[in-house]
């Protein structure tokens, strides 16, 4: 069998930011018809080649190759007329424009100036046809679930060039069958030749749909395999640099423990948000909550920190009943809330590591008694230490770290304050292996001192890993409550998320 | 060196001492500052003193963009403070008592102060967008100003009054010092206390900051209540000056020279980051351009023209994207290129 000829090559890629070195020497190589995943932890380089790739960057030193040329991108449009498209994780496009305009907004067909809808309705059916996907093009894109929306970014992308696609974490907010339909996709893309490069945190996917891949570890490249020749537990031993002794530890379950009720919830709840649910948090306790997306397990985190309003019912702290009308109130009874929209509801992109690991300490302290530098100075670099946040740099804004670091802020930010019930919402999702396993110990070890936690994923594994109790969650609706015994297992979960009671 | 080129203030005040130079080309005497009768003159003390009105301004603009929003009606507001303590002095049987004047200045400032909550309310409580929010007080408060004066121009003849805007302390004209008490409170309130920082996290994420605990409405209510004290002590300023109150006119535009002021020294619209330094720069760059129009003899009907020029000059300045496209190349790869016409340069 001879090797055919890699539709991309690039050589030795380097490019440095300010305080950070993202690529040093980087080697990678597409083959057409293949579906490459792209693997490593967070912060080690991938979102930084896939920017250099598709001309977001420039690269300080090394050479890219396309179809057999040497080519530069002056940006993003340059690197898509080439024949490189890219479909980001949030999908970039227009929901109040049709699903037709989607596609070809910027390529209707037209005569005399004026755009033909009729074509481009037709047109835009017969990419989608090509998908085997059958949708009304003329319908509103809002009108379709996430997973259509990534289906029709993938069918404008295909459309505009298609030599290249990059998906980059295209399913991290998919459900089983959305990601069923999606490779159903890629892999008829594949048959037609067209070379995909797949990145995911999710492995089972990864071994499921992509034919090679390639590591990267610090900005470096590790190897390149075929999927089928290295084994899951190896890919991350060679993500992380190290053994994976760390998620084994965990395995065994936490003992359930007779503790104080901490929070009690009776029947709270809010329209259109979360049906009225009742709920008991114990000093010490880690409470999982599980369910598909939507399904409102966010909703009950925000009515327990006072995001939102309770509409109905009544909530106890310590015995004594309380009402959250903000998140400063729940800050008073020392709840945290960890977003998981990092960046629309955590972040604040211009300030430094420093400014906003101590920002919600500050915010409880209010303006006029700030916290001395030396003070934020030790508490800072003592948080960094202890999560091993990367890099180490107090005054880096936060905007130039990598997910699993700025999500590891995050956690400081709120662990700084000491909190005796810590609300978790999906801190694990978008970050690598390694960074998952120590924030998953770090909830371990927290419960083992006493702090309460409310912890919501949608990994079962992770759930049911670390959680005393589960409240399974479906349809906005608080379905079940099982004690996490011998018997409780993923399967089982999966059955009650499914049937709305415990098999 | 490298910390100086790269300091953020470094364009605006290169800019202000371009002008201030151009200044000494054609005013040999330019920089000379004299002791007369006990106090300073020279033309350096003239912008600083004539400056003083639009560097309060702008201090309060200064805190309101950091939050993301924008405040038109400080002009307004200049006008209605001026107009409320000349029309209460204007009444006294004897304008010159220290006393008098006290309160009449304070029931101006106290009016601001309430227009200033007003305005934060909107915003704030609300939720009215900022750029409409005080476009009411903005078109509202002319007329309230004129209300007040009766929609004629009136003159006072106090001698306490005139300290504010045309007197002198301790050498220095009066305005001066204001400024500088009203600059070190802020530096105070907002760096070493936290206030600064909360104002930044509104700036940079509102809702973000809501989860962090802090307290957004107080603080936006804050900044804007600042912004219209600040405005206040303007139209105080400005009144005395002239020793009347002129509802129409006085501080007529002063919002926009106050959020130039601001984007030139290195304050973003969108919010976030906020400079009090590059707000103190940015409102003399603005205040020297003047003074530079009359020094060098631009004729009066190209003098907007060529204000329009420095400041389109001045912003690019200010941008580091313009900077990098006009001062160097786009950076290539390191690495030498092999066999340069073999690359493909794929158009934009």
């Amino acid at each position: 069998m001879t090797a055919p000829v890699p539709i991309l090559r690039m050589r030795g890629i380097s490019k440095e930011f300010p305080g950070v070195k993202a690529l040093s020497g980087v080697d990678f190589r597409l083959l057409p018809g293949e579906v490459h995943a792209l693997m490593g932890e967070n912060g080690a380089g991938k979102s930084t080649l896939i920017k250099v790739l598709t001309g977001v960057h420039d690269i300080d030193a090394g050479e890219i190759e396309l179809g057999g040329r040497k080519v530069v991108f002056a940006g993003p449009s340059a690197a898509q007329q080439a024949g490189i498209s890219t479909v980001y994780q949030e999908v970039n496009l227009c929901t109040n424009l049709s699903v037709a305009e989607n596609i070809l907004i910027g390529r209707e067909p037209r005569r005399l100036g004026r755009i033909q809808w009729g074509r481009t309705r037709r047109r835009a059916a017969e990419l989608l046809a090509r998908l085997e996907l059958d949708i009304d093009v003329s319908a509103p894109l809002s009108a379709y679930s996430p997973a259509m929306q990534q289906m029709v970014a993938i069918a404008r992308a295909v459309d505009v060039s298609a030599r290249v696609l990059i998906l980059d974490e295209p399913t991290s907010s998919l459900d089983t069958g959305e990601v069923a339909q999606l490779f159903r996709v890629m892999r008829k893309l594949k048959e037609e030749g067209i070379a995909i490069l797949f990145v995911s945190h999710f492995l089972d996917q990864v071994y499921e749909i992509s034919d090679r891949m390639t590591i990267l570890r610090n900005g470096r490249l590790v190897s390149e395999h075929l999927t089928g020749e290295l084994g899951q537990v190896e890919l991350v031993g060679k993500m992380i640099g190290r053994e994976l002794a760390d998620l084994e530890k965990l395995e065994g379950k936490p003992l359930a423990r007779e503790t104080e009720a901490l929070v009690e919830a009776e029947d709270l709840g809010r329209a259109g948000a979360v049906e009225p649910f009742t709920l008991t948090i114990h000093e010490g306790e880690v409470v999982g909550l599980a369910g598909l997306l939507g399904s409102g397990r966010t909703e009950i985190a925000r009515l327990l920190f006072g995001a939102d309003h309770a509409g109905t019912g009544s909530l106890k702290i310590d015995g004594r009943p309380v009402s959250l009308r903000t998140p400063r109130a729940a800050m008073n009874h020392r709840i945290a809330f960890c977003s998981e929209n990092r960046r629309a509801e955590g972040l604040i992109p211009d300030l430094t590591v420093r400014e906003n690991l101590i920002l919600a300490l500050q915010a409880a302290r209010g303006w006029s008694r700030p916290i001395p530098r030396r003070k934020q100075d030790e508490l800072v670099d003592k948080y960094i230490s202890a999560l091993k946040i990367n890099p180490a740099d107090p005054e880096q804004l936060i905007r130039n770290l990598s997910g699993g670091n700025q999500q590891k802020v995050m956690l400081a930010r709120w662990l700084i304050l000491e909190p005796r019930l810590l609300i978790l919402d999906e801190p694990t999702r978008g970050i690598d292996v390694g960074a998952k396993a120590e924030i998953q110990r770090l909830v371990a070890s927290l419960s083992d001192g006493g702090m309460a936690v409310l912890f919501i994923s949608a990994e079962l594994e992770e759930v049911l890993r670390l959680s005393h109790k589960i409240g399974v969650l479906r349809d906005r609706r608080l379905v079940a409550e099982l004690d996490n015994d011998d018997d409780l297992t993923t399967d089982v979960l999966m059955e009650t998320i499914a049937s709305g009671a415990r098999a | 060196m490298n910390a100086v080129l790269r300091h953020r203030l470094l364009w605006p005040a290169v800019v202000l001492a371009a002008l201030l130079l151009t200044n000494l080309l054609f005013t040999g005497t330019f920089f000379a500052v004299q002791m007369r009768d006990g106090h300073l003159y020279g033309s350096l003390i003239d912008i600083v003193r004539f400056g003083a009105p639009l560097i309060l301004v702008a201090l309060g603009m200064t805190l309101v963009i950091a939050t993301g929003g924008i405040d038109l009606s400080v002009g307004s507001v200049v006008s209605i403070s001026g107009a409320l303590a000349c029309l209460r002095i204007s009444g006294m049987d004897d304008q010159n008592t220290v006393s008098g004047v006290v309160a009449a200045a304070g029931l101006g400032l106290v009016l601001s102060l309430a227009l200033g909550v007003w305005n934060g309310l909107l915003v704030a409580g609300v939720g009215i967008q900022p750029i409409i929010a005080t476009l009411i007080l903005m078109v509202a408060g002319r007329g309230l100003a004129q209300l007040i004066t009766d929609g004629q121009i009136i003159t006072v003849n106090s001698g306490p009054y005139k300290l504010i805007g045309g007197g002198y302390w301790l050498t220095l004209p009066f305005g001066i010092i204001i400024v500088l008490a009203v600059l070190a409170l802020t530096a105070v309130l907002t760096r070493r206390l936290a206030l600064g920082l909360l104002i930044e996290s509104v700036g940079g994420n509102a809702e973000a900051s809501r989860l962090a605990g802090i307290r957004s409405r107080g603080v936006i209510i804050a900044v804007y209540t600042f912004a219209a004290l600040c405005a206040g002590v303007a139209g105080l300023m400005i009144s005395s000056n002239v020793s009347s109150a002129d509802g129409n006119n006085a501080g007529l535009w002063i919002e926009l020279d106050a959020i130039l002021a601001v984007v030139i020294g290195g304050t973003s619209l969108a919010g976030g980051r906020f400079s009090l330094g590059g707000t103190v720069l940015g409102a003399l760059i603005i205040q020297t351009l003047t003074t530079t129009i009359y020094s060098i003899g631009v004729p009066p009907e190209t003098t907007l023209l060529f204000k329009a020029l420095v400041v389109t000059v001045v912003c690019l300045l200010q941008s580091p994207a313009f900077r990098e496209k006009a001062f160097h190349r786009r950076r290539r790869p390191v690495t030498a290129p092999p066999a340069a016409e073999e690359k493909v340069r794929v158009p934009a």
